[in-house]
């Protein structure tokens, strides 16, 4: 089937299949590898995107659903050099090890923040539940995330 | 992960109608069960109708009822006003839910549908007398979780919206799975002028009322001598049975107590 | 924070590599893309035991987008070898271990359910994971009895025809003599039966492997997510003979973590290597999560009885450890060594216990094979040792602080050699017991817990003294305990013309930052700004043999290779600075990367050097070679030997069982710190991944051998509102025998965790029968007194 996608702000007419995953496509289709396969059962959140705004898990999402609407994936944050200021603050913070949650946990970060007025410690460590870091032990995330959120808003 | 036509309904009727062409078709709501299901290869249905655009998201009140719609998303229940005036512990139980991801996508419809021992929306509807909206009937809360994974829908009988009465107070308490963040057990309790209502998920086969505890009344301060019915209860690597009861009671006492 | 001028050694420096991973431009393995590629799946055993009758192929060949389907028996036709362990132990009575046979695709033996017999090469992903799925069911298997249960493994049918029975080996280590007269002599013995749960690394990046042959050169390149991309190259070449060395490139890219579980060799990289040049295209491959759960080598799983015998005066006299460690279906790489001597060798802890005495025996199961996992046999030890020590302070009605103060190894007695083979170079124990003390509030806690009693919660405190030994290793030492190889690192710095610095270390970094730390010490080393160097790792085709990362040994022994390249660079530039400088090179004098002569005022800058080396004007070559580049190889002379204290407290509720940590502290001397942020970073992951061994993650078969906890729904990982924001600290006593002395932190907090937690927990409930993962049933049924816990 032909679908009609924006991602990272560029139109894309894409001939998918039905059973294709967005992820996938993302990473197949379209070359983003930024966003990431780390389990089979939609728990991890590696593949954490943006769907319209909202975080979803890329894994968990016909590719045949998003027709019509748009994604932003890890890739689409930066501008230019000009990084994010969520981008920012895992950086600075040191929230990252091998890097290879980062981009879904970053997402996640971002949905986060945009949908809560104020975050508290635990509101971020509950937040962030469905995204999975076996490196860093979540303190400094926890931290970026906090930091991140009043960057966004500054 | 298996091959199967894609279709976007547009209206409840469009989707029954597309549902009906194929033997093994199967409604596609937030897909957060179902589509891990057809990659563990547990599922195979040769068509998938995605209910986005089928005109169910919403939520409404009156006076004594909340509805709501059946692909509304369990995010959009949490952050409903609405919902948060009328059921508090409704907001809270939805925001609970999975995680962000799953919330922003898994819906009340596709929950219930589904029927998972472990969901938690089903001790809700339990505790707030709800009723069942779909293509062709109503059916009473009551009537409707018959057993794992079993429900009282048709074949192809699509759930429309959730009307769920509005009562004096509420309280949902949920020990969750650690790994899978599902109940292990959850339970709703309700005050309804002078009666009460504790629905129970996670713990059985299928969500169910403890009726025993439910005639001692709110006030309740122990609950260890209340007869509860283990012989459909659950037993896995998470809890057995016996743990399963000890949490059942003492979720039951921590919702009571808000009550 | 604030842009930081000094970048050098012991400055908390961003890390240079966050760019592309938070930018998702990363390259890891399955990121990779090649022309012509094709996609492998693998056909694994649904069964724990069976004997292969027939794998009829004829039907899966013919399904769509098949290109090959290649067994093991194709394999073995085709000459391959086995997978070797690389480190052989030794049993009491003087034997080498029992080893068995282990084809990368088995072929006569299906021996734990995920064993790989066969892998489809199709078009598609998908098309090979069916035609896969279809193989499993279509072979013809006769079903055998599996040998599950470690308590009873070694009395056991054995499940290798080739072995006499399922003992690897019989190990001992210490004076056994020594340790029963300590025993016959002690007025108080305190005895404890232990387990360790098996664990799932669970590396966040499923393993993956991507490889393509050349049929002109005859060379091989395999992209792998290695943490040792030489070891993978060699064991290629020496064991499984698939090509000579020279002709196997190896690149472990961008790896998304390891914790040891990527130091083996799978059977995955050798059947994708293969098939790439039977079928001359490249051949992918990425596991699954549920792959990763079945194959992935676990960790951990032991049962053992410890005792600990004290004097009238609390004082340790000698102490006897017997353990059954499971090795699962097959030796893994290094899965004989773990138990052993990276486990019975740490049994003094950070005390003066004159007699130990430890066996170990080493069996294997129908499952999964064990190895190497974050700590690796030392939070084994540590968890014998300290939950031992706890138990014995309980029984004593003893502070388990004091216990432990009574006993330990004093400053003045470094280097301490121990009963159990180390000689610990330096430490100072009870620095850090006082600091973790403090920070903890320990005195405090009597309060805390009446407090906590008041609204019916019951609240612990649990101390864990860890000790470490890591830096692997020296090369001798590790030879003579059977080591198949050296653990000595390499390091080549190559000076840029324009000086500028490339630095390319046998070190491999799949998360721990070495671009930053490595440059870090070099900059400061030579001079030359942090921006200038940049590192290379994990390419055999860029350089020299290298021996990868784990032990904690990056920054001790690949670090130190460093160092002395930096030193032969700066040696160099001497000599070239003398001739400009006109100079003697021994009067040259070098600091912050500026060459001159202390009689003069003249000078020269570290890139000015540079430049004239690959520019030699007025520099005789004769005398002077052109070009600036230097190796070195590094071997540790002893290993290095963090320790530390680390203090949980945790609050149960009694009617549900459910453990939640409310503090924990975490004192380690890791000697001298290049980045404390990175160094910091490393000790809350590990802690996270010992707090969830000792609270949520267990890998469970059932009595058929199936694997229980096979995905996330049912192995719990440590999320993030399941641990604290932890309190960090440090001491420092740096090593003695290496030039940055430095320790090593990597493993740290995954050591000390497990004990820290248990005792807390024990202590919380008042009661010491509890084993990890100590879920909230098993909490439960301990407080209600039932036997389950």
């Amino acid at each position: 089937m032909q679908i009609s996608l924006k991602v990272n702000g560029e139109a894309h007419q894409l001939q998918i299949a039905d059973n294709a995953l967005l992820v996938d496509v993302l990473r197949k289709q379209l070359g983003l590898t930024g966003t990431h396969v780390g389990c089979d059962t939609s728990q991890c959140g590696a593949c954490v995107v943006h769907l319209d705004l909202r975080s979803v898990k890329s894994c968990t999402l016909l590719a045949a659903q998003t027709d019509g609407h748009e994604v932003t994936t890890i890739e689409g944050l930066a501008d230019g050099e000009a990084l994010h200021p969520m981008q920012e603050a895992f950086r600075d913070h040191h929230a990252l090890q091998c890097g290879f949650c980062t981009p879904g946990m970053i997402l996640s970060a971002i949905d986060l923040a945009q949908s809560a007025t104020k975050l508290t410690e635990s509101d971020v460590r509950r937040g962030i539940e469905g995204n999975i870091c076996r490196c860093t032990g979540y303190q400094n995330i926890v931290a970026a995330v906090l930091d991140g959120a009043r960057r966004m808003k500054a | 992960m298996n091959e199967f036509v894609y279709e976007r309904a547009t209206s409840v009727r469009d989707a029954v109608r597309r549902q009906r062409v194929s033997r093994n078709a199967k409604y596609l709501a937030g897909g957060q069960t179902l589509l891990p299901s057809i990659k563990q290869e547990l599922d195979a249905p040769s068509r998938l109708v995605d209910l986005s655009a089928a005109g169910l998201v919403g939520i409404s009140r009156s006076k004594n009822t909340l509805s709501i719609g059946a692909m509304t998303c369990h995010a959009d229940v949490e952050a409903s006003s609405e919902v948060h005036e009328a059921i508090p512990a409704l907001s809270k139980l939805a925001g609970g839910i999975g995680d962000a991801q799953v919330r922003n996508r898994g819906t009340l419809g596709g929950s219930i549908a589904n029927s998972d021992p472990a969901a938690d929306y089903p001790a809700a509807l339990l505790a707030l007398q709800a009723v069942i909206h779909t293509n062709l009937r109503k059916i009473p809360a009551d009537q409707y979780f018959l057993g794992l994974f079993q429900t009282a829908l048709r074949p192809g009988e699509l759930i429309t919206k959730v009307d769920f009465a509005i009562p004096d107070a509420g309280a949902y308490e949920k020990f969750p799975n650690p790994a899978s963040r599902y109940a292990i057990v959850g339970v709703f309790a309700t005050r309804f002028k002078f009666t009460t209502r504790i629905g129970v998920t996670g713990a059985s086969h299928c969500a169910f009322r403890w009726t025993e505890a439910e005639s001692h009344g709110p006030g309740v301060k122990d609950l260890s001598n209340v007869s509860l019915n283990l012989a459909n209860f659950n037993n896995d690597l998470h809890a057995s049975v016996q743990y399963r009861g000890q949490l059942v009671r003492v979720m039951t006492l921590r919702a009571l107590s808000q009550v | 924070m604030a842009i930081q001028d000094h970048k050098g050694i012991g400055a908390s420096v961003l890390r240079k590599e966050d760019r592309r991973f938070i930018t998702g431009t990363g390259n890891y393995t399955d990121d990779i893309y090649l022309t012509g590629q094709t996609y492998a799946a693998f056909a694994r055993s649904l069964w724990a035991s069976a004997r292969i009758d027939a794998v009829p192929t004829d039907k899966v060949a013919a399904m769509p987008g098949v290109l090959a389907v290649l067994t093991g028996a194709d394999m073995a036709a085709d000459g391959l070898g086995g997978l070797p362990c690389g480190w052989t132990v030794k049993s009491k009575d003087g034997t080498d271990m029992q080893q068995p046979e282990h084809p990368p695709l088995a072929h006569s033996m299906l021996n734990y359910v995920g064993d790989a017999f066969a892998l489809v090469v199709a078009e598609s992903e998908h098309e090979a994971a069916k035609a896969a799925r279809t193989l499993e069911q279509t072979i013809q298997v006769t079903e055998l009895t599996p040998v599950v249960s470690l308590e009873t493994a070694a009395s056991s049918p054995a499940i290798h025809e080739e072995l006499s029975s399922n003992l690897c080996y019989e190990w001992e280590i210490g004076d056994k003599s020594a340790a029963q007269a300590a025993f016959a002599q002690a007025a108080h013995v305190c005895e404890l039966e232990l387990s360790n749960n098996r664990l799932v690394p669970n590396a966040m990046e499923p393993r993956s492997a991507i490889a393509e042959y050349s049929s002109g050169s005859g060379e091989f390149t395999i992209h792998s997510t290695s943490q040792n991309p030489h070891l993978l190259r060699l064991i290629l070449a020496a064991f499984v003979q698939l090509a000579p060395e020279h002709k196997v490139r190896v690149i472990a890219p961008d790896v998304g973590g390891g914790f040891g579980s990527k130091i083996f060799v799978y059977a995955e990289e050798v059947a994708v290597a293969w098939a790439s040049r039977r079928l001359l295209r490249p051949v992918r491959w990425t596991a699954t999560r549920s792959e990763s759960f079945l194959t992935d080598a676990h960790g951990r799983d032991h049962i053992t009885k410890a005792e600990l015998a004290l004097d009238e005066q609390a004082k340790f006299l000698g102490m006897r450890v017997a353990t059954k460690a499971n090795l699962g279906a097959y030796l893994s790489t290094f899965g004989s060594a773990v138990p052993t001597y990276l486990y019975g060798t740490l049994m003094a802890g950070q005390y003066a216990t004159p007699a130990i005495y430890v066996e170990v025996q080493g069996t294997f199961t129908n499952t999964c094979p064990v190895d190497a996992y974050r700590g690796a046999g030392r939070p084994e030890a540590t968890f014998v040792v300290e939950r031992l020590v706890e138990t014995a302070a309980r029984q004593l009605r003893m502070d388990p602080a004091e216990l432990r103060r009574r006993n330990l190894i004093q400053p003045d007695q470094f280097p301490y050699q121990t009963p159990v083979a180390l000689v610990y170079d330096t430490g100072n124990y009870e620095a850090s017991l006082d600091k973790a003390l403090k920070l903890a509030d320990y005195a405090g806690f009597e309060r805390r817990r009446r407090e906590a009693e008041t609204h019916g919660v019951l609240r612990g405190i649990g101390l864990s003294c860890y000790i470490e030994a890591c830096g692997l290793a020296p090369s001798q030492l590790a030879m003579d305990l059977g080591a198949g190889v050296g653990l000595w690192e390499s390091a080549e710095i190559r000076v840029n013309p324009t000086g500028s610095v490339s630095v390319f270390t046998g070190s491999h970094s799949h998360g721990q930052g070495h671009e930053t730390t490595f440059a870090q010490v070099v900059s400061q080393k030579l001079g030359v700004p942090f921006e200038d160097v940049e590192v290379v790792h994990g390419d055999t085709g860029r350089l020299d043999f290298g021996l990868g990362t784990y032990g904690s040994r990056s920054i001790a022994v690949g670090g130190s290779a460093l160092i002395r390249a930096s030193d032969k660079i700066i040696a160099k530039g001497k000599k070239i600075a003398g001739h400009l400088l006109e100079a003697p090179p021994d009067e040259i004098n070098f600091d912050e990367g500026v060459y001159s002569v202390p009689t003069s005022n003249q000078s020269l800058t570290f890139a000015e050097v540079a430049f004239a080396a690959y520019v030699p004007n007025n520099v005789p070559t004769d005398e002077v070679e052109p070009g600036l580049a230097e190796k070195a190889f590094y071997d540790p002379q002893n290993f290095t030997y963090p320790a530390g204290t680390h203090i949980c407290e945790v609050e149960v509720d009694p009617k549900t069982g459910e453990v939640r940590i409310i503090k924990f502290v975490a004192v380690d001397d890791f000697g001298e710190v290049i980045n404390p942020m990175i160094v910091e970073g490393q000790v809350h992951g590990g802690l996270t991944q010992g707090i969830g061994q000792a609270l949520l993650e267990h890998g469970i078969y059932d009595e058929n051998g199936q694997l229980l906890t096979g995905s996330y729904m049912d192995y719990c990982m440590p999320r993030a509102d399941d641990v604290p924001n932890y309190v960090v600290d440090m001491t420092v006593t740096p090593c003695t025998h290496n030039p940055l002395g430095v320790k090593g932190c990597g493993e740290a907090g995954a050591i000390g965790a497990p004990a820290a937690v248990m005792n807390a927990v024990t202590r919380a409930i008042g009661r010491n029968d509890l084993s990890m993962p100590c879920t909230s049933e098993k909490v439960w049924h301990a407080i209600q007194g039932n036997a389950k816990s």
